[in-house]
């Protein structure tokens, strides 16, 4: 079957270029691509680019069905113009098995509309002692091992653990942090948290963290995805180990990028994330980072958490935030600020991610899949978490204003979402 | 020309020509051969086990006694060093009792030639911690010298926890020497990679490990080292490094399979491929083991005339 988009503004990440064109599919694979208009789908002048990948997303299956599902959560996601979501290995029982992973990929191949790849554990439960069936895993189709936020404390485990994943050729998501400085911890130390008498942490938990996983992966071999850095202080250990020819890539979340620290005053739990928000500054140095391709992504970091968990004081309440469904939006505050261009905005959300995880998607090329998203970058818009396709409404960005919003969605060049 | 042995402490130190010496006199009580058992009559062989073992020291017993030698077993888990005697002090103890050769085997590396620096007799190791287990290699090599015909020139995969392992360390040494290729297969956190600087060839995956091997030598996993610390799980293990017909299929059709024992059929090695006395050698090794130690003793005896 053939189809063709035409009359759009075609964003090409790759040769870093925006053009009026449009595109042919066929076979769910981009056939062609074109300059100038032809007969088919008007687009009429919207952004035709390659759908978002999204390295991080937790879907609460197995264990929390109630704050988010395959279904809801695919359904955010293509709302979102995500077309494949790498899902988190921190579910309740973890996927620390291989007969969990071959269930959750099978409530994924059932119940998920867009492309979904199960990362699984590096250790059994993520405790950081036992090692999980990594084989057995990579075998299964993991894309990636993960303990999510869970750091392996020991060094004799973790080397073992990473060394054992080299050698099956897999990726490793880490979290960078000391954790015995951040035990505990729920704001980024400075005045703000101070004034606020919040237990906080100091940004050099993450520089530290990522010191030693830089160390373990010089060590290893391992090939290695930080989840997310998140201060200005650890950039310079991310700069020192890709210089060094450490096969190390880095994303970085949407609200660190877009928030800083003084969001949560009043204590607004929404606003509660793990790692905290950090402070201006380090969201500068991130937004210069990730210009520089140092930073190589962008993730939602997608965590859904029930109403219960976030209505509770603010050193209680849950850390996370649902965002697969805004990523774009949220992004696109970065374009309209005049810090990014589109090309470069899905370099990170998109071409890069699918690269790291060894993705044909994410390409605006004859031959990539036809997972594509079109939006407009100027409608604007009032969040409301109530409309949000997730189970979980739990948004720093509710009644936030936004520009620029999703229109339509194609996973393997059959479009899914439309407005 | 060199001094005659005055101990076996280790494969590494061994020339060519002893070894082959050693393998000549044990092929002949191999054969069946009864020694002379008049040179050695009142001569007295101590053996010194500070781990537990069944097999080695039996073999060693049994080697002793069919040279005519007097044979006593201390039991050294219930001896002085329980008491917080030094391992040297113990030393000293036993050579006043004058005996003439000492088995010792010990859990820390170098542990047994710090004895023999102490001790007027011949020693022999039959083991000390991760580092020589030089009549296990011999023993090993008696077996494929008479399966194969030769004991050079052979591609030998020698598999599994190599990282801990004195046998493997004894036996990369004696097959290098004796002009063999010899490749370590196993998972990369048993596997240390220095071993590759020793002209090894390290292989992770068991298909490329036992492509066209002569002889394919597995080494016993303890259970503690599979739950999680060093690989996942047994049947992780099994499945990548255990061997079974499929793996074995890579090796050439009339390889050999070796295992130093004792074995968890089921973790390293298929139970079916271990009671398969056309290719399992497991029993024969053991019966080698004797013969080997005889020479060995004898040699060293002879030596001190």
């Amino acid at each position: 079957m053939t189809q063709t988009l035409t009359n759009a503004k075609i964003i090409d990440p790759e040769n870093d270029r925006v053009f009026s064109g449009g595109i042919v599919i066929e076979d769910g694979l981009i056939a062609e691509i074109f300059e100038g208009s032809r007969d088919g789908t008007d687009l009429n002048g919207i952004y035709l680019a390659p759908g978002i990948v999204d390295i991080g997303v937790k879907v609460g299956e197995p264990g929390e069905r109630h704050k988010e599902s395959f279904k809801s959560a695919s359904s955010a996601a293509l709302a979102g113009g995500v077309t494949t979501m790498i899902i988190r290995s921190d579910t309740n029982p973890a996927i620390d098995t291989p007969e969990t992973l071959a269930f959750v990929q099978t409530r994924a191949r059932e119940n998920s509309k867009v492309h979904t790849h199960v990362t699984s554990t590096i250790t059994l439960e993520r405790k950081g002692e036992e090692m999980a069936e990594i084989g057995f895993m990579r075998d299964g189709g993991a894309i990636a091992f993960s303990d999510g936020d869970a750091v392996i404390i020991d060094s004799k485990t973790a080397i073992r653990a990473y060394s054992y994943i080299a050698m099956m050729g897999g990726v490793l998501i880490g979290h960078i942090q000391e954790p015995h400085l951040s035990k505990g911890a729920v704001a980024t130390s400075g005045a703000f948290a101070t004034k606020l008498g919040l237990a906080a942490v100091s940004p050099l938990a993450e520089k530290i963290g990522l010191q030693r996983e830089m160390a373990l992966v010089e060590m290893t071999g391992v090939r290695y995805h930080v989840d997310q850095i998140t201060t200005s202080a650890a950039l310079p250990v991310l700069e020192r180990a890709k210089a060094s020819g450490l096969d190390v890539s880095a994303a970085t979340s949407i609200h660190h990028l877009t928030l800083n620290e003084f969001d949560i005053d009043n204590f607004r739990t929404f606003f509660k994330l793990k790692p905290p928000l950090r402070s201006e500054n380090d969201r500068q140095a991130i937004i210069a980072a990730l210009k520089s391709g140092l930073i190589d992504s962008i993730s939602s970091m997608h965590t859904p958490q029930d109403e219960e968990s976030k209505r509770l004081p603010f050193d209680d309440a849950a850390a996370g935030a649902v965002a697969v469904e805004l990523l774009l939006s949220a992004a696109l505050r970065l374009f309209h600020s005049g810090e990014f261009t589109l090309p470069e905005l899905f370099r990170a959300l998109a071409l890069n991610p699918a690269k790291r995880m060894g993705l044909p998607t994410g390409r605006m090329e004859v031959g990539a899949p036809a997972d594509l998203v079109a939006f407009d970058a100027e409608t604007p818009w009032v969040v409301d978490r109530e409309k949000l396709h997730s189970k979980a409404k739990n948004t720093p960005f509710d009644g936030a204003k936004m520009q620029g919003q999703v229109r339509a969605t194609w996973i393997a060049g059959e479009k899914q979402y439309e407005i | 020309m060199r001094a005659p042995l005055r101990h076996l402490l280790g494969i590494e130190t061994l020339r060519p020509e002893e070894i082959d010496a050693i393998l000549s006199k044990a092929a002949i009580y191999a054969d069946g051969h009864k020694a002379d058992r008049k040179p050695f009559s009142e001569l007295t062989q101590v053996n010194m086990f500070f781990e537990n073992s069944t097999r080695t020291q039996s073999s060693f017993e049994l080697a002793g006694m069919r040279l005519g030698l007097d044979v006593l077993n201390i039991a050294m888990a219930t001896s002085s060093i329980k008491k917080g005697e030094t391992l040297i002090d113990t030393a000293l103890t036993l050579n006043a009792m004058k005996p003439d050769v000492l088995i010792v085997r010990h859990s820390g590396g170098g542990a047994v030639s710090l004895l023999a620096d102490k001790v007027d007799c011949a020693v022999v190791n039959a083991g000390d911690g991760r580092h020589e287990h030089p009549t296990q290699a011999l023993l090993d090599a008696l077996t494929i010298q008479r399966r194969k015909g030769r004991i050079s020139g052979l591609t030998i995969a020698i598999c599994g926890d190599i990282a801990h392992s004195r046998v493997a360390r004894s036996n990369i040494f004696l097959l290098q020497k004796m002009g063999n290729r010899v490749r370590l297969v196993g998972p990369n956190n048993l596997v240390p990679k220095g071993l590759a600087e020793l002209g090894c060839e390290i292989h992770t995956d068991m298909r490329t490990g036992l492509e066209d091997a002569d002889v394919v030598m597995m080494l016993r996993l303890q259970k503690e080292r599979m739950q999680g610390a060093f690989v996942p799980s047994e049947r992780e293990y099994f499945h990548y490094w255990g061997l079974d017909e499929e793996k074995l299929a890579f090796a050439k059709p009339d390889a050999i399979v070796m295992h130093p024992g004792p074995m968890n059929r089921g973790v390293e090695i298929d139970g079916a491929i271990a009671d398969d006395l056309s290719r399992s050698t497991i029993q024969e090794q053991v019966e080698m083991g004797v013969a080997v130690r005889m020479a060995v003793i004898e040699t060293l005896l002879e030596a001190r005339r």
